[in-house]
């Protein structure tokens, strides 16, 4: 049995906004089964007590003080926007509502 | 047919639940180094780190965990040994980065409660509101729309980005389900707000403005029929932002839903949008088909691990509860439970106490306060520590213990110091309000009193006592209102020889 159907895959593309046609739903689905599949026996191995590795580094409260830094002009900060408009970025509505 | 609030309530139980979203009044954001500051120019608060521009990293704020651990210590949780960062993928264009770095399966405090009393008919009444977690994430930017307002994808609607509030550090307080509050549903609600509002207000870890956003709250409501012990299906009301908000919301909703329900229709789980106006609410996006974040835990920051020295430390900083102080407050002041409470939901209770400390009796201090200062506030549509200064207010108190102020004349020196005359000793001496003390300029209004009603001052000489009231009266009127009655009194019981 895969591990992943192309109706998933499908449906993963959509909610991270990538176009995908047919032939690649069909080429990825078979390929990210294989990755899903080399996954599933690493799991095997691994038992209850390891925690999932989220960080490659076995660290953990890196944190700064409250202390405020400069910010980046306002020029510069929209200077990588596809446009702007009275000091804010422009972008197209995509959700209607709100 | 449309049932009204009782005949709803009868019929169905609700069940609440809420989620408060609470901005931490940190100096710095959450994950970078840019300021914080409300109502700054727009997009002058930002850096690659908030801007989600590659390659940057982001570092947490220590003050925005201790923050959180502190609202969890507060909120009687359990402080988790290890915790971590999730990001929350969606498309808005609200996060620049296409993901709001949340928590998720590992929130940083779990398993709380807070007790929140109200006041019934039948007295008052206590709820254990259960607390499922307080997690730490950041706030959005904000969206200014333009153009037409169709709900779709139109070439000519845009939308303006302002990121200056991206990143500002958000905790997010959500209850247990709440379950049999009945018909006092819209009021429990209220006050658990009102009493989480106070917790994070004694704890200074934010400043609590509902209407600046720094505190909001989503209602979640279900109904179900009385007995069945089935629940319903739930809306979510968003970003209800002020408390008396809140109680309506929560009733509009008991409402709006036992409305469908007897017209045999079901609930769609969705989320709607209060109406300020109305008191109702409209709806908004459905999740029929249910969100999915696609959260994962962010490889860009490390867990938290808060050992128990740092929590030690932490709760060691932790104020007085609000209950407490109240209780505290409430037997040093002698106050009645009822006057109390009114103080407490005027929210003049720290005025009170400020009053209080800078000399004045606890019982004129509140009744000036909710008294006559209130009403002028009512009458203005303002605070009434907008009118006028604890300090000013504190030493008209004194100058009436003193003796130099009646009540009367206090009142005008009040509306003078409102009115911007300056301090209550500017307003005295400008408006010649000094009460009159000078015994031999009262005896001569007196004298002249006594020979005004010569029959009256005989029948006080002869034992009837109340019938100086009349002579006081005319004393008073002689003298402007400035004289002190007690005294007057004093001074003319004696000069007829009682
Ligand atoms: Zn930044």
């Amino acid at each position: 049995m895969s591990a992943i159907s192309r109706d998933e895959v499908a449906n993963l593309a959509r909610l991270a906004r990538i176009a995908m046609s047919d032939a690649e739903l069909d080429h990825l689905a078979g390929e990210m089964d294989v990755i899903l599949g080399a996954v599933a026996r690493v799991q095997e191995v691994a038992s209850k007590d390891v925690l999932a590795t989220s960080h490659p580094l076995d660290v953990s409260n890196v944190v700064r003080e409250d202390l405020v830094v400069a910010s980046l002009s306002p020029t510069e900060a929209l200077s990588g926007a596809p446009a702007s408009e009275d000091q804010r970025f422009k972008v197209p509505q995509i959700l209607g509502e709100e | 047919m449309s049932l009204n609030y009782d005949q709803a309530i009868e019929k169905y139980e609700p069940t609440l639940g809420l989620e408060v979203h609470v901005e931490l009044n940190t100096k710095s954001k959450m994950f970078c180094g840019c300021a914080t500051e409300f109502g700054a120019k727009p997009n002058t608060q930002t850096c690659p780190v908030c801007l989600g521009l590659p390659g940057a990293l982001p570092v947490v704020n220590k003050k925005a965990i201790e923050s959180t651990i502190l609202i969890g210590l507060a909120l009687n949780c359990s402080i988790a040994p290890y915790s971590r960062f999730a990001r929350k993928n969606y498309f808005y264009p609200d996060m620049p980065k296409n993901f709001q770095t949340s928590q998720y399966d590992e929130p940083i405090c779990t398993n709380g409660y807070l007790d929140v009393e109200i006041e019934t008919d039948e007295g008052s009444k206590s709820f254990k509101i259960e607390i499922e977690r307080v997690h730490m994430e950041e706030d959005t930017g904000k969206s200014l729309h333009v153009g037409g307002n169709t709900g779709r994808i139109h070439g000519a609607d845009y939308s303006l980005l302002d990121y200056n509030r991206a990143g500002i550090p958000l905790v997010e307080i959500v209850t247990k389900i709440i379950p049999k509050t009945g018909k006092y549903a819209p009021q429990v609600a209220r006050a658990y707000v009102a009493a989480l509002r106070d917790i994070l207000r004694g704890l200074q870890v934010s400043d609590v403005k509902m209407e600046q956003g720094s505190l909001r709250c989503d209602v979640n409501l279900s109904l179900s029929r009385v007995g069945s012990g089935k629940l319903g299906t739930r809306s979510e009301t968003k970003n209800v932002n002020s408390l008396r908000s809140v109680e309506r919301a929560v009733t509009g909703e008991i409402i709006r839903q036992s409305d469908r329900l007897e017209q045999g229709e079901r609930i769609i789980q969705e989320t709607r949008h209060f109406l300020e106006e109305s008191g109702q609410t409209r709806p908004g996006r459905s999740k029929e088909q249910a969100e999915d974040y696609r959260y994962f835990p962010e490889p860009d920051l490390v867990p938290v691990v808060p050992d128990s020295k740092w929590i030690e430390e932490l709760k060691k900083t932790l104020p007085e509860k609000p209950a407490d102080r109240r209780k505290r407050l409430q037997s040093a002041w002698s106050v009645p439970d009822k006057e109390m409470a009114a103080m407490v939901n005027a929210e003049l209770l720290d005025t009170v106490e400020q009053t209080v400390l800078l000399g004045a009796d606890a019982t004129k201090a509140r009744s000036w306060w909710l008294g006559e200062i209130s009403r002028i506030a009512n009458d203005r549509n303002v605070f009434p520590t907008d009118l006028i200064s604890v300090k000013d207010v504190a030493e008209i108190i004194a100058l009436i213990a003193k003796g130099e102020l009646t009540d009367k004349l206090a009142r005008q020196v009040l509306e003078g110091v409102i009115s911007g005359e300056g301090s209550p000793v500017d307003v005295i001496t400008k408006r010649g309000l000094k009460v009159v003390s000078d015994d031999s300029q009262l005896m001569k209004a007196i004298e002249d009193a006594i020979a005004a009603s010569p029959d009256t001052a005989e029948r006080v000489r002869g034992g009837n006592i109340p019938a100086a009231g009349a002579l006081i009266g005319a004393v008073m009127k002689a003298t402007g209102g400035q004289a002190d009655a007690a005294k007057v009194r004093e001074l003319l019981l004696k000069h007829l020889g009682q």
